[in-house]
């Protein structure tokens, strides 16, 4: 079916180009530009430290901006006074919630994100933001901060997923009546949503199983960990109109969010989205960017606002800590007769659908007849959960997978095989209700049940795991300008962030529509004034979409293309086609015209029509599912508990890469990501609710010693509603890790692990539980 | 109150006014202009910051301004000789040995810093070499088989 590239030879040119054998449906099957490797665009400036991140962007007479922020995990702000800060010379503005009224007018999701930014009456976790200033340098903001007096009435708090959902804990707000649940619960509760996924009839199945298994699980709490903390100037000018240059992962959306908190028109925001320094769903939130839009706006002057390392742990970013029971029957020939998983997600003050989408990916992998997912979301004293790379999907695959893996050797089987017979495949109905289309799970457990690896010698103390990972891809809203010179250059301008080489991914497939080089083109990310609407470059969607947009937008210009070689000829434009980079003239009676370049068409545009673009507006539907499995060696060392990831292989269907050296890149991030929150990375809160380690000395995450090589192997199972095939293929990696790192434990030493991380003091002590057993 | 540092800085002589408390990173970025250096902490443990001072890989994080006064100071933005990059910066664009970029000037830094003191050094002498520089994006793969290909051909090997 497919067979593509590994990640072993360490000259890129020596690499395997990909080959697609099996193509269903697809229109295109031979390519010249996409499936190669250029380099990137936006390259030479990222090796010279000329490229421009978000701290890096200055304004003329531009103040500093800093935040004041809780200590406490749950208080009443009784008072705030700022009168002493105000009189310190150099500060311009001091804000506070006040500063910033409430136009959301019944939105219950923008008004959390009002309340995050900037808190309303209550402090809902440790690094609250509570006021803002602006001074003339960050010394005098600094002293500022410290001459403001908050007075806080201390409340009860819980930060415990577990918890927090009990009778007795502390309730966060005193309207949250659990949504989804009939009727409405009669009391208050830290249960913001519950969700329901499944089909067929789960009790009928466990009956019919010979063997079931049933477990429990917690995860904790793990940061993205961009190593750019969020970075903006903001400039609100008297008139009403408004300038932000800021690191994100859609500036679109933060054009629209903060328009609406500030009371502004939308096309009076003109935002400007700089490089920016990693996301992995963290910067698809806005945080402090209303903070420095009010400050500037008070001020009247330009604000940079730079978060430090403490606050984006504390008050940015975090993915949910969870708990989580899986069960799952089978007969005793491996089929799974049914299973069922339950997820408590820790959401932070706000009600947000992390569990819901663990409850949708849990059991994604396979064709099940009996399968049902229930999700809470549940409310603590911990900042807002975000997205976090295939948000939640890492956590369900960690309990499924670990399950799946428990119950095939309770049965005698291979987890491989045991695997390949429950995959899901084209035509399954997937656990969370749609009927896939071709999908790539089986491929990937066939490529891992061949992959030399899986038949390595292991060493002492050793042991070999392997899990498998879905995610679902989005596609959304895309608009696309492409852009012909009078030189015959191409501009592709786009409006999804670039977050790991999509300018190059994105100028391959216009080049390769327009059949001209991929050097002949240039793709840019262009600012909020320049284009319509595009979505966050977040579900894997930013080469999927945009290059669905580009390759529209090419067609486009094709038409155009054709009938000014039409015009240059004086044939009817039915007798010209594209080809090659080139228009032809077809039929009969033009055999003697020469075919003519995009340059030359460029060239004459003036005299036959003016400029030649193309557009294109779309809601990039059909974004193909995703499917990985990971397989990894571990060693523990059973003094001390401290495991090592000593060889590790990620395989996953990628559609069609189109660079596919940026798409191992995401494999191995992804897969290194995970490796982090398998064994190291946890947020750890104190008693007193405050987080205990919040900077990269002790939120580990981890360094190039700790790792291995990580080799990838690229399947491509093309999706059927991208003119190329293509699949996102940013995420997924990310979700195999957990599991496939603890079945490699439990492989080592027989031993089942069920809270992440499995840092060295859970490991010794499951070890010297086992032993004492 | 202010203090006149004079330094070199890629090789050119300068001068900066900075605060006493200030670092060197805050006057590499806001009185020089070098934003190459990225702050990623402030506290030393991701490297984002790393420059050399008379050829030491230090955090410019952790160094006070002052502290540049009569040192040779070297940067991200001094590292290619014209138009020519050094091998290094070649070889991370060949390998792809950057997905965002933002930690890339400091692993360039350290890993020129490494191969001045070890030419040819093993895959692991590379990752503890590198140990001191976070990137979240990478898995580190390509960035260390970008800087063994770096030393090879240094080594005109």
């Amino acid at each position: 079916m497919v067979t593509l590239t590994e990640n072993t030879l360490a000259n890129p040119k020596e690499r395997v180009t990909p080959t697609v054998v099996h193509n269903p449906g697809l229109a295109k099957e031979a390519f010249k530009s996409v499936g190669t490797r250029p380099l990137r665009p936006d390259g030479l400036d990222k090796v010279t430290g000329r490229a421009k991140y978000g701290a890096d962007f200055n304004a003329p007479g531009q103040l500093v901006g800093k935040i004041l922020r809780s200590p406490h995990a749950h208080a009443k702000i009784k008072k705030i006074d700022t009168s002493k800060a105000e009189k310190l010379a150099g500060v311009k503005a001091i804000i506070t919630a006040a500063d910033l009224p409430d136009l959301t007018n019944g939105d219950k999701g923008m008004y959390d994100i009002l309340d995050n930014c900037m808190a309303r009456g209550k402090v809902f976790y440790d690094g609250h933001a509570v006021a803002a200033v602006a001074a003339i340098d960050a010394a005098t903001a600094k002293a500022a901060l410290k001459l403001i007096k908050v007075d806080y009435e201390i409340l009860p708090h819980v930060t415990d997923v577990d918890e927090a959902m009990k009778a007795k804990a502390p309730v966060l707000f005193a309207d949250c009546f659990t949504e989804g649940v009939e009727p409405k619960p009669a009391k208050a509760s830290n249960i913001a949503k519950q969700t329901e996924f499944g089909h067929g009839d789960v009790e009928a199945g466990f009956a019919e199983a010979d063997v079931i298994v049933e477990r429990s699980f917690k995860t904790e709490q793990t940061h993205q960990g961009y190593i750019e903390p969020h970075a903006c100037v903001a400039s609100v000018s008297p008139d009403g109109t408004g300038e932000l240059w800021v690191c994100t992962q859609g500036h679109f959306v933060y054009r629209n969010h903060c328009a609406m908190l500030l009371g502004m028109d939308v096309a009076k925001l003109r935002v400007t989205s700089s490089e920016i320094g990693g996301g992995f769903g963290g910067k698809t939130h806005v945080w402090g960017e209303p903070i420095a839009l009010a400050l500037s706006r008070k001020a009247n002057k330009p604000v940079k606002l730079v978060m430090t390392r403490d606050e984006v742990f504390r008050a940015s970013g975090p993915t949910s800590a969870s708990s989580v029971d899986v069960k799952i029957g089978v007969k005793k020939d491996g089929t799974i007769t049914a299973a069922s998983a339950e997820l408590r997600f820790a959401s932070g003050p706000y009600i947000s659908m992390w569990a819901e989408l663990g409850a949708m990916t849990s059991f994604a992998c396979y064709d099940l007849k009996n399968v049902r997912t229930r999700g809470y979301e549940v409310l603590v004293n911990r900042p807002k959960s975000a997205a976090y790379r295939a948000p939640s999907a890492p956590i369900a695959a960690f309990a499924v997978e670990s399950v799946v893996d428990e119950i095939a050797s309770k049965i005698g089987m291979d987890p491989v095989e045991f695997r390949i017979k429950n995959a899901a495949k084209q035509g399954t109905k997937s656990s969370y209700g749609p009927v896939y289309g071709p999908i790539g799970i089986g491929a990937t457990l066939e490529a891992a049940k061949n992959h030399p690896h899986m038949s390595a010698p292991l060493g002492p103390n050793q042991g070999r795991g392997m899990a498998c990972g879905f995610w679902f891809n989005f596609g959304g809203q895309t608009c696309t300008d492409l852009n012909i010179g009078p030189d015959g250059s191409v501009t592709l301008t786009v409006g999804t962030v670039d977050v790991g080489g999509s300018r190059a991914s994105l100028g391959l497939c216009v080049a390769e529509e327009l059949g001209i080089p991929y050097n002949q083109v240039k793709c840019l990310v262009a600012d909020t004034g320049t284009l319509g609407h595009n979505d966050m470059t977040d579900g894997s969607r930013g080469t999927f979409s945009s290059s669905m947009a580009g390759i529209f937008a090419a067609r486009n210009a094709i038409t155009v293309l054709r009938e000014r070689a039409a015009k240059m000829w004086e044939i009817p434009v039915d007798d010209v086609v594209w080809e090659d980079g080139h228009a032809k003239a077809t039929g009969s009676g033009h055999g003697n015209l020469a075919p003519l370049s995009l340059k030359e068409i460029a060239a004459a545009a003036a005299n036959t029509g003016g400029p030649v673009a193309g557009h294109a507006e779309i809601v990039a539907d059909g974004a193909g599912v995703s499917f990985a499995t990971h397989i990894a060696d571990v060693e523990v060392d059973p003094e001390t508990g401290r495991s090592k990831i000593v060889r590790y292989t990620v395989i996953q269907d990628a559609g069609k890469a189109v660079h596919p050296t940026y798409v191992e890149g995401q494999y191995q991030g992804g897969a290194a990501q995970g490796i982090g929150w398998a064994l190291n990375e946890e947020y750890i809160y104190g008693k007193d609710g405050r987080l205990q380690n919040a900077g990269f000395l002790d939120y580990r995450i981890p360094v190039c010693s700790d790792l291995p090589m990580i080799d990838t192997q690229i399947l491509e199972i093309p999706n059927p509603n991208h003119p190329y095939g293509v699949r996102g293929v940013g995420e997924t990696s990310i979700v195999p890790p957990l599991a496939t790192i603890a079945n490699a434990m439990s492989n080592a030493f027989g031993v089942r692990m069920t809270h992440v991380p499995m840092s060295p003091p859970r490991v010794l002590k499951a070890l010297e539980a086992a032993a004492k057993a | 109150m202010a203090v006149i540092v004079s330094t070199t800085v890629n090789g050119d002589d300068v001068q900066f006014a900075c605060e006493p408390d200030e670092t060197l990173l805050d006057a590499l970025r806001n009185r020089l202009g070098l934003t190459g250096a990225k702050e990623g902490c402030g506290t030393g443990d991701c490297g984002a910051c790393s420059v050399t001072v008379d050829g030491r890989l230090v955090c410019s994080c952790l160094v006070l301004g002052v502290e540049a006064e009569g040192r040779e100071i070297e940067t991200v933005e001094g590292m290619a000789d014209g138009a020519t990059l050094h091998p290094l910066q070649t070889k991370f664009l060949e390998h792809a040995a950057l997905q965002c970029g933002v930690c890339t000037p400091g692993f360039l830094i350290a890993a020129k810093a490494l191969l001045e003191k070890n030419p040819d050094p093993s895959e692991e002498e590379i990752r503890f070499g590198l140990a001191g520089n976070l990137c979240r994006c990478t898995g580190y793969d390509k960035i260390v088989r970008a800087v063994q290909d770096a030393a090879k051909e240094m080594r005109g090997a």
